[in-house]
């Protein structure tokens, strides 16, 4: 019944080759978005206010225009400003800019949970405001929205998937032209479904062994 | 008024609002090396906007700020954070670094604001709790530590900056009655090492023990100030005695709110 050369020489090599371009976009994607969403967090929390205004703005646009319409925007629109992205490099700068407005959401609210308290004795001890961001407010948030950022990475990593539409040859993109030649679109399905599942579970696990790795006894019961 | 080295710490007309409320009406004092000033009066006199008012965590509208005859540049970023090193703070609420062990709350103002190097100042952070008597809690996190000895862990961060003088604000408010004695035992220490503080507090009998001068804060005023002697004496008829009777008066609740 199951068709095992079908999956060894046709669909395996390509899913994993689609794998490899899944990956190049989602690790640089969830890293950097997370720096990019502390960066973008602590300028709506703590700048000046044309900073939060723009900031502000940023996201709202981010997060209510779906991703896929910006990823449209990205390859097919920015050309006719004179900016011009390959497939990888247009899918790689949209999930960037999405998942880091919405890290941002996460990070700005971790950012406002921090006693004032400290914020004071920091700067009672001589620290710029800078400094007292990054070594006081910083590293306390980033531990209080470990959990949700990782939710917003599991959701990266699955909506990574539609980096197909503009032409980015990863997973998905694979899995269609595989099932669209064959017409076995179950086969392939499932087995791209159970592809995700597995980079979802990984994800999962690296993720809690973080929030292990910093956890500090006591830090986040108040 | 000379601005001789003797004076550390000169407040002068010190003002300050919230909107339309007055908070603070020309605050003056000047504080020798060496000395203790405490700050007594009701909740809501002042003397909590008085103390952070001095370091600028709450900015005074108006008045001038002398640090050993040199006046400080509130505009000036760097001037004040400069200013704030050498002017300790202790708060009611500790104030610790929630995500940093006793000895990193202690080491990480010499890090990152005087530059040392991590080994030097892990040093320096051990004999500061050592000082307070905390050596064997350097590792532990703040909750992990009792009020006590959060507060001493906030004493030793503030004397491992070398302080000129250091303000405190009630530090033993808020905590248990049974751990007020460790802290206080602390500053006693501080006193009679000669450090220069200002203190508020209601406390009286550790003010009475200290005090070079008690400040009586009412109203954003002060209105009475003079040694403890002077001020606590039976029959004097000030204020601060009249106070301090009342304080007395409600028996177990006195000298902790």
């Amino acid at each position: 019944m199951i068709d095992t050369a079908f999956f060894s020489l046709e669909l395996l090599p390509a899913l994993n080759r689609g794998l490899l371009v899944s990956l190049a976009l989602i690790i640089p994607a969830s890293v950097i978005g997370f720096g990019g969403g502390i960066a973008l967090g602590c300028a709506r929390a703590f700048g000046p206010s044309w900073l939060r205004r723009l900031g502000n703005a940023y996201t709202a646009l981010l997060r209510g225009v779906p991703l896929a319409v910006q990823l449209m925007m990205t390859y097919y629109a920015l050309p006719k400003l004179g900016i011009y992205f390959e497939p990888y490099g247009a899918a790689l700068t949209s999930f960037i800019l999405c998942t880091s407005a919405y890290q941002s959401e996460y990070v700005r609210g971790a950012l406002l949970s921090i006693r004032q308290g400290q914020i004071r004795a920091a700067q009672a001890l001589g620290f710029t405001t800078f400094q007292t961001i990054l070594w006081i407010v910083v590293p306390q948030a980033a531990r209080r929205a470990l959990p949700s950022c990782g939710n917003e990475i599991v959701y990266l990593i699955k909506y990574s998937s539609l980096a197909y539409l503009v032409t980015c040859m990863e997973l998905m993109g694979e899995a269609k032209v595989v099932a669209s030649d064959t017409f076995r679109f179950t086969e392939v399905f499932l087995a791209v479904g159970l592809y995700y599942l597995a980079m979802v579970t990984v994800a999962s696990w690296i993720l809690n062994r973080l929030e292990e790795h910093y956890r500090i006894p006591g830090f986040g019961n108040h | 008024m000379t601005s001789g080295i003797e004076i550390v710490l000169s407040v002068r007309n010190i003002c300050k609002s919230f909107g339309a409320k007055r908070i603070l009406t020309d605050c003056s004092m000047d504080v020798k090396r060496g000395e203790m000033k405490v700050l007594i009066g009701p909740s809501g006199a002042g003397k909590s906007t008085f103390l952070h008012s001095i370091n600028c965590l709450v900015p005074p509208d108006s008045g001038d700020i002398l640090l050993e005859g040199r006046p400080l540049d509130r505009s000036n970023k760097k001037a004040l954070c400069a200013f704030r090193m050498q002017v300790g703070m202790i708060f009611q609420d500790f104030n610790l670094f929630d995500h940093l062990s006793a000895r990193e709350n202690v080491a990480i103002a010499l890090r990152k604001v005087r530059g040392m190097g991590r080994d030097a100042a892990a040093h320096r952070a051990d004999e500061e709790l050592a000082r307070v008597g905390l050596a064997r809690q350097a590792a532990l996190y703040p909750a992990q530590l009792s009020g006590g000895q959060k507060q001493r862990v906030a004493i030793a961060r503030a004397l491992a900056m070398d302080p000129k003088v250091i303000l405190l604000d009630e530090p033993t408010s808020a905590l248990d009655p049974e751990l007020v004695g460790e802290v206080l035992s602390v500053i006693r220490d501080l006193a009679a090492d000669g450090m220069t503080m200002i203190m508020a507090t209601h406390q009286m009998d550790f003010a009475r023990a200290l005090a070079s001068e008690i400040l009586f804060m009412e109203k954003g005023r002060i209105i009475e100030r003079g040694t403890p002697e002077a001020l606590l004496a039976d029959g004097s008829g000030t204020r601060t005695r009249d106070f301090c009777t009342r304080l007395l008066d409600m028996g177990a609740q006195a000298g902790h709110d």
